[in-house]
């Protein structure tokens, strides 16, 4: 609980941050929506060119998040979960569609553009991503440090960011040097030391054993609590059903399920 | 109304410059850190970038040792015209003079009899028989010559031609060049190939040099390609990433060139007196020292040229994520 209480004092000093609306290229009066509607995929299709052939990976999928909203992605590996994931952070362009993600209108930013966007999402991913050459308290201040934050905020804020994920005292320790949960204890704190509109997490506990999955999908719901919007892409059933809120179903790249409240339902 | 907006925008401008200054700061730390933490690649790229650099810095030493050898055999090169001993000094001197009005003469030098006399003296001290002999002539047997050099050794044979034509001819006792007509060919044409080869071999070594320093740090920097990739991701730009790698790159040149010159210090003065004894006009290691800093110039331009644009180079291709 008292875990709880500082992550409370700590959103709530900084919010308002990142509220640049519309001071970005991609922003239309469509984007405007996404004000309200957080997260928007339109008849979003991604087909991949490998060699000869071509691979959907996505077909036609569209949906809404709202802010605050916790939302489960789930499915079957190759079902687009990875892909719905690298589209909204503009890793990847959609081959057909639209997405809109707060005031941005995602695949018309240009690659200059690309760094603001991020700012506004924390990203988790299952293999951590934790730059292998800095130490735990270096990878949280980076994702500050790329925001251009002063020194003082950032020793301020990631200590606190770190004691948050129960990492105070490894926090000179390299990735090298941390156990998997605790690695991934690190990308979570990195991923939301900007305050974030949103998280995504793809596939965070794939590479963690039960205790550390259920302490990471805590601190996701947590998270969801203060306020921020969370995308968990998983295939793990029972963290699915434990979180208990709105899943939605891919298979094949198309959505065949979308429910609030949902369970993990194996086809 | 009007003050608040001044002071406002004064804020800013301070707060971006601060901004700015932090930026820059951490590119530098990170640009050390990196070159810190990597250690043994930075080793291993450092020291392949140290002999890159010394090739270099031979090409510059034998870049001057050719030029100077080079020079000293032309020096050597020459026609002698010795004159009939009858020939009166006046007219030596009119021949002296047209001579001198060709374009492709670089130098004439009359020697008269008694300076002949007083080198040949000279050059033979010691030898008594034949000052001895030399004395029992009455007379002195040398002859007045013209020392004729120019300026490439491919004109002697113009030169040699012109004295062949001319009317003062019946003065001539003998000319050297019909004698030494073969050699000075020959040491011209080696002269020639040695300048075009030498500028080839040293097009060739720098080439060498600097495409074996941009692989080294293409490969250090592909080695961290995907902390490139998870920068972007984190919301980092292009400059805010490539920037500690230009630190880098700076870090690389300047250290490798300040090494190379330590290193060539000892190899230089250890060689210095073996290349004394083929060119006896190069002293090599005060060449060196006293030019030391404009060859360390010379190494640090091109090695922090070389780092920078290579990191530059190697770190766009793993940027577009």
């Amino acid at each position: 609980m008292l875990l709880l209480n500082k992550l409370i004092t700590l959103f709530y000093e900084h919010r308002g941050r990142g509220a640049e609306f519309c001071s970005q290229s991609g922003c239309t009066t469509f984007a405007l929506l996404g004000k309200i509607r957080m997260i928007i995929f339109q008849n979003v299709s991604k087909i991949y060119n490998g060699n000869g052939h071509q691979v959907v990976a996505l077909e036609d999928v569209s949906f809404t998040i709202n802010p605050k909203e916790f939302v489960s992605i789930v499915g079957k590996s190759g079902a687009g979960k990875s892909t719905i994931v690298k589209l909204l952070i503009g890793e990847e362009r959609p081959t057909k569609g639209r997405i809109i993600f707060s005031s941005y209108d995602v695949n018309k930013l240009k690659k200059s553009e690309l760094p603001q966007l991020r700012r506004h999402i924390g990203v988790i991913f299952q293999d951590f991503r934790l730059l292998p050459n800095k130490t735990a308290f270096e990878n949280v201040a980076f994702a500050l440090e790329v925001a251009g934050r002063l020194q003082s905020d950032i020793e301020e804020l990631v200590p606190q960011a770190l004691e948050m994920v129960g990492l105070k005292d490894k926090m000179f320790n390299f990735p090298r040097e941390l156990s998997g949960g605790e690695r991934q204890r690190v990308a979570i704190a990195r991923a939301m030391i900007n305050h974030p509109d949103l998280i995504v997490a793809d596939e965070p506990t794939g590479n963690l054993d039960p205790i550390n999955t259920l302490e990471i999908v805590k601190l996701l719901l947590k998270i969801n609590e203060l306020g921020t919007t969370v995308i968990l892409a998983t295939h793990n059933k029972e963290i699915v059903n434990y979180i208990n809120r709105r899943v939605i179903s891919l298979e094949n790249g198309r959505i065949i399920r979308d429910e609030e409240k949902g369970k993990y339902i194996l086809v | 109304m009007t003050i608040d907006k001044n002071n406002l925008s004064k804020v800013k401008s301070q707060k971006s410059k601060v901004k700015l200054l932090t930026t820059l700061f951490r590119i530098i730390k990170y640009g050390f850190l990196g070159f810190w933490r990597n250690g043994w690649l930075s080793t291993a790229t450092l020291s392949i970038i140290v002999l890159a650099l010394l090739v270099f810095e031979g090409l510059m030493i034998f870049n001057v040792l050719t030029k100077t050898a080079l020079e000293a055999i032309q020096n050597k090169i020459d026609i002698s015209v010795y004159f009939k001993t009858n020939t009166p000094e006046d007219d030596i001197l009119k021949i002296k003079k047209s001579l001198e009005s060709l374009a492709e003469v670089k130098s004439v030098e009359y020697i008269s009899r008694d300076k002949a006399l007083e080198i040949f003296k000279e050059r033979h001290k010691g030898e008594e028989t034949i000052i001895q002999s030399l004395e029992e002539l009455k007379d002195n047997p040398l002859l007045a010559s013209l020392n004729i050099k120019a300026h490439d050794p491919k004109e002697y044979a113009t030169i040699a031609d012109y004295l062949e034509k001319a009317n003062f001819k019946v003065w001539f006792e003998k000319v050297t060049y019909a004698q030494n007509a073969v050699a000075i060919e020959r040491l011209s044409r080696i002269i020639d190939t040695a300048e075009k080869g030498g500028l080839a071999l040293i097009i060739f070594l720098a080439l060498i040099a600097v495409l074996v320093t941009f692989n080294t740090i293409r490969l250090a920097i592909y080695s961290t390609r995907e902390e490139i990739g998870i920068m972007r991701l984190v919301g980092a730009t292009n400059s805010f990433i490539r920037g500690p790698y230009v630190v880098e790159g700076i870090i690389y040149g300047l250290l490798a060139g300040i090494l190379s010159v330590i290193i060539a210090l000892p190899i230089i003065y250890f060689i210095s007196p073996y290349v004394k004894i083929f060119i006896p006009e190069m002293n090599l290691w005060s060449y060196f020292t006293s030019n030391l800093f404009g060859i360390l110039g010379y190494q640090l331009l091109f090695g922090v040229g070389l780092g920078v644009i290579s990191s530059v180079i190697a770190v766009r291709k793993y940027l577009r994520v």
